[in-house]
């Protein structure tokens, strides 16, 4: 052995750093390529079924993701995150209705709205330990609901907003439009994931990942839980709220279910489904449930049941939902062709 | 200098601190000992904002720390570990010291930056080196033997540069070798951080070996300070703690 070989055996293996700088063009990449795809989608198949698909799965799938921020990354399990979905769907289509402002206006109009909503109703909750957090927040969307229903005038009662939204063109988009409503929610999704994306990767969702294992330690390294909360808390509900106004743009109306607890729960089943611990999870398990609910529904009306069955297969036969699944599994694999 | 004055704390009649009055010089090492409900650990969680005393100050270089929130007080420089290690048990080494160096440089809230900040590398490779914990820097915390938990919980406390150390137990749950690599590693860092650590610790043998100050806590009061020598020589510390003769000869 040569001296400097054996310098090189004496040396300390060798262990990958974390690096932060390539992750995130990566990440804008993988962006922009999923939405070249999709927007090339209506060109490929020209069936208005797939794109409907695509749409609803945008706006669940923002809700969804959105969850998992809380849920996955936080360890804060709220049972009434479906408010800031409704939230957003009533609101978008009260101020098209009423206003006749332009569309990126309301929109604007509505997460600020929602901001005010979430900050008020989160300062109380996030306080609140596990189960109590859970209640209350079920407790603010049954809330909700209710001024939904039995505020007539305003809201339609359980008749929903009808009459259709207004959809004036703005910038030479017209949502109005099937194939510009279908590019516009494709976009809102794919900014949205990217943002939520770039939210649990920064030094801020490490700081959410540090309350979710301990929040005690957290708070003795000088971290403000209960602020740390309430601001995931507020963007969480502000992307809840995107998926809303995608949902009663594609509807053209908004619906008192959209604001029912049901919608919360399908959120905590699509997470189920898709599994809390990669961040793509939520959105799989979103597609997921949405072909299960469209294939089951039309096979079936016992749908319920089979639903139940499923869900039941992932909590109790895989413990883990699909992507963590497979996540694990690929990690199996490589461990060992490594070892 | 840390000094405590008067601090009391009651639990529904019971009192856990009653009137503790102490000093610990900048720069000191200090083992609390005590028998089992002395108040030890109560003691630490009312210095760190665990508890808020019921009567009493704390002062950190004449600051006044009572009745403040844990991160206030550790963003002044009172820093702690637990009996239990508190770790993140989904985190990796590395990553832990990574965000708590970004927590203590008030980065714990960015967003428009991606995990981990270049700013923070140095510091939290210092700490890993400082405890060992370097090789180990990509295993998750949950996957770490019971004593690099304990490291690396100290670790947790020391990336932030306190000015006073508190550790609790650091030796719990270790077998005899693993106690003694423990302690010397304290004694260590105690040396090379030139910072202020006092530690409760239930091992006689330990304490009267490493801590050049003792300070003996029984039914929430001070009994006895001092130096290892004159501890062991005091009575009231004989009787009261240490209570049976057998006791006394392992002292002894």
């Amino acid at each position: 052995m040569t001296e400097l070989q054996a310098g090189q055996s004496a040396q300390p293996l060798e262990v990958p750093r974390i690096d932060a700088r390539p992750q995130r063009y990566r990440d804008l990449l993988i962006a922009l390529v999923a939405f070249v795809l999709l927007a090339l989608l209506p060109m490929l198949f020209g069936s208005k079924q797939l794109l409907d698909f695509v749409i609803r799965c945008a706006a669940y799938g923002l809700f969804a993701t959105s969850l998992n921020l809380l849920v996955g990354y936080t360890g804060l399990i709220s049972f009434g995150h479906g408010m800031f979905f409704g939230l957003g769907a009533y609101g978008f289509g009260l101020m098209m209705q009423k206003t006749g402002v332009p569309i990126p206006v309301a929109f604007v109009a509505t997460l600020a709205m929602t901001l005010v909503v979430a900050v008020v109703i989160g300062a109380i909750c996030v306080r609140l330990k596990e189960i109590y957090f859970a209640f209350v927040t079920l407790a603010f969307q049954m809330l909700i609901h209710s001024t939904i229903l039995s505020w007539q005038s305003l809201t339609g009662g359980d008749q929903g907003l009808r009459g259709g939204i207004p959809r004036p063109p703005f910038l030479g988009i017209d949502l109005a439009n099937h194939l510009h409503l279908y590019i516009t929610s494709c976009a809102l999704l794919v900014i949205g994931l990217f943002l939520m994306r770039q939210i649990a990767q920064s030094p801020f969702g490490y700081t959410l990942r540090m309350i979710r294992d301990n929040a005690t330690r957290a708070s003795f390294i000088g971290i403000n839980v209960w602020r740390a909360k309430l601001v995931i808390f507020v963007l969480a509900a502000l992307f809840a709220a995107t998926g809303g106004m995608i949902m009663a743009l594609f509807v053209s109306g908004a619906y008192p279910e959209f604001a029912y607890w049901t919608i919360s729960g399908e959120g905590i089943f699509i997470n189920m489904l898709g599994g809390v611990t990669t961040f793509l999870g939520p959105m799989v398990g979103t597609v997921l449930l949405l072909i299960l609910n469209d294939t089951v529904t039309r096979l079936t009306e016992y749908h319920g049941i089979v639903l139940g069955v499923v869900i039941l297969f992932f909590a109790i036969g895989l413990r883990k939902g699909l992507m963590d699944f497979v996540v694990e599994w690929f990690a199996q694999r490589r461990g060992e062709g490594r070892g | 200098m840390l000094e405590i004055r008067g601090l009391s704390k009651s639990f529904g009649g019971v009192k856990a601190t009653d009137n503790v009055s102490l000093d610990f010089a900048d720069g000191s090492l200090t083992a609390v000992i005590g028998p089992n409900g002395a108040g030890k650990s109560t003691f630490f969680n009312l210095i760190t904002g665990a508890l808020r005393p019921d009567a009493g100050q704390i002062l950190l270089n004449g600051v006044d720390m009572a009745g403040r929130t844990p991160p206030e007080i550790v963003r002044q420089g009172i820093g702690r570990a637990f009996q239990v290690a508190s770790i993140f048990p989904s985190l990796t080494v590395e990553e832990t010291m990574l965000a708590a160096v970004g927590a203590d440089q008030r980065r714990a809230g960015v967003m428009h930056r991606r995990f981990p900040l270049a700013e923070t590398r140095d510091r939290a490779e210092h700490a890993m080196e400082l405890l060992g914990l370097a090789g180990k820097r990509n295993r998750t915390a949950a996957t770490l033997s019971h004593g690099d938990q304990k490291l690396l919980d100290i670790a947790l406390a020391l990336v932030l540069d306190p000015k006073v150390l508190l550790l609790d137990e650091p030796t719990a749950g270790m077998g005899t070798e693993e106690r003694w690599r423990m302690i010397d590693k304290v004694r260590e860092l105690w040396e090379k951080q030139k910072i202020t650590v006092v530690f409760i610790e239930h091992d006689m043998d330990i304490v009267f070996k490493i801590a050049p100050e003792i300070v003996v806590l029984c039914y929430g009061r001070i009994l006895a300070t001092g130096t290892p020598d004159a501890i062991r020589r005091n009575e009231a510390v004989i009787e009261a703690y240490l209570g049976s003769d057998d006791h006394a000869g392992a002292v002894a």
